[in-house]
């Protein structure tokens, strides 16, 4: 019983350290979103490009898309233009674009300006379906599958390498090929 | 005077700071206002991480307690109200989370934590008090020796 006792700071310290070591390298500010394997929250919202025409959640119906949100005002989006459009030229995957918390006619002459890699842009001015989606923080990218489940959310900027490692697996999954 | 001016106007900008990030909703009764107080005090922001939504200016604690606003308006429940961005946001944005199995160990080790210390705390003092009862035993040479000492102490007349 005493050896014991001589041991129990010991098997603390392991226990502990076990614990610790989980929880390094895991990015605390990228949480995981609730959404995933729910459908896309049903919304009603205006065509950024054409305001006449009103979208709703069966956009996402058919095939895999990427929903990226995105908004003039925020830099990071800036950084990843041109690896979405890189990825919309090489037709890898439809990406429809949530313009989110912005205003039209900015987010129109950015379009202008830097080109425009979406198939379709949801405006979402007052940032009600970013609510319903939980997005906290621009650039956030979500991969939604062909019945409109979300399979996957990404926060912060696309690159190539989160392109390889991360979304073109997880749309591969979505796809029912991963 | 300069300094003065300085320590005047450092005061009025904090004073600016604080009224952007004071909620400006109205409430009709005290105990509503208190309510609404409290629950974005509980409420954690997901963007800025170590922030409830009462103290973080991000745009979308901005945007959560204008939620937590108008669902008290529309008279839903304390639950309903965080539920509603649990669903949205996660398990994350609750600073009181649910007592379930993921999260016994969050509340259990405070109170494991103090009992493992009183246990310990308890088991030195009983240990030591039995120490101090019972005499230790001797061996026979150390025996002698204190019967030695004993009977010369004995012997100088000093007992």
């Amino acid at each position: 019983m005493k050896r014991f006792l001589l041991f129990l700071p010991l098997l603390v310290a392991i226990i502990l350290g076990v614990v610790l070591f989980a929880g390094i390298g895991k990015d605390p500010t990228k949480l995981d979103s609730v959404l995933i394997g729910k459908q896309v929250p049903a919304f009603s919202l205006r065509n950024l490009i054409k305001p006449e025409s009103n979208l709703d959640e069966s956009l996402f119906r058919g095939e895999v898309t990427l929903l990226n949100v995105w908004g003039t005002w925020c830099p990071t989006c800036r950084a990843e233009h041109d690896d979405l459009m890189r990825i919309a030229r090489d037709k890898k995957i439809a990406i429809i674009g949530l313009n989110y918390k912005d205003n039209r006619d900015d987010a129109l002459v950015w379009l202008d300006e830097l080109g425009d890699p979406y198939r379709t842009i949801i405006y979402d001015p007052k940032g009600t379906l970013g609510f319903d989606l939980g997005v906290y923080g621009a650039p956030e990218t979500f991969v939604i599958d062909a019945s409109g489940v979300v399979r996957y959310r990404h926060v912060g900027e696309i690159n190539n390498e989160v392109w390889e490692k991360v979304l073109l697996p997880e749309i591969n999954e979505a796809r029912g090929n991963g | 005077m300069l300094r003065l001016m300085c320590f005047v106007l450092t005061i009025l900008a904090s004073g600016l700071s604080v009224a952007d990030v004071a909620a400006v909703y109205d409430f009709d009764t005290r105990s509503a206002e208190q309510r609404y107080q409290t629950l974005i005090a509980e409420l954690r922001c997901p963007k800025c991480q170590n922030q409830n939504i009462a103290d973080s200016n991000a745009p979308i604690a901005k945007d959560m307690r204008s939620v937590v606003y108008q669902m008290m308006l529309n008279g839903a429940s304390n639950d309903d109200i965080v539920e509603s961005l649990v669903g949205r946001f996660g398990e994350f944005v609750r600073y009181k989370p649910e007592l379930d199995s993921r999260t016994f160990m969050l509340w259990a080790t405070p109170a494991i934590a103090v009992f493992g210390g009183l246990f310990v705390v308890a088991g030195i003092v009983i240990r030591s008090r039995r120490a101090g009862t019972a005499a230790p035993p001797l061996s026979t040479e150390e025996q002698a020796r204190v019967d030695k000492m004993l009977a010369e102490q004995h012997h100088n007349g000093n007992v």
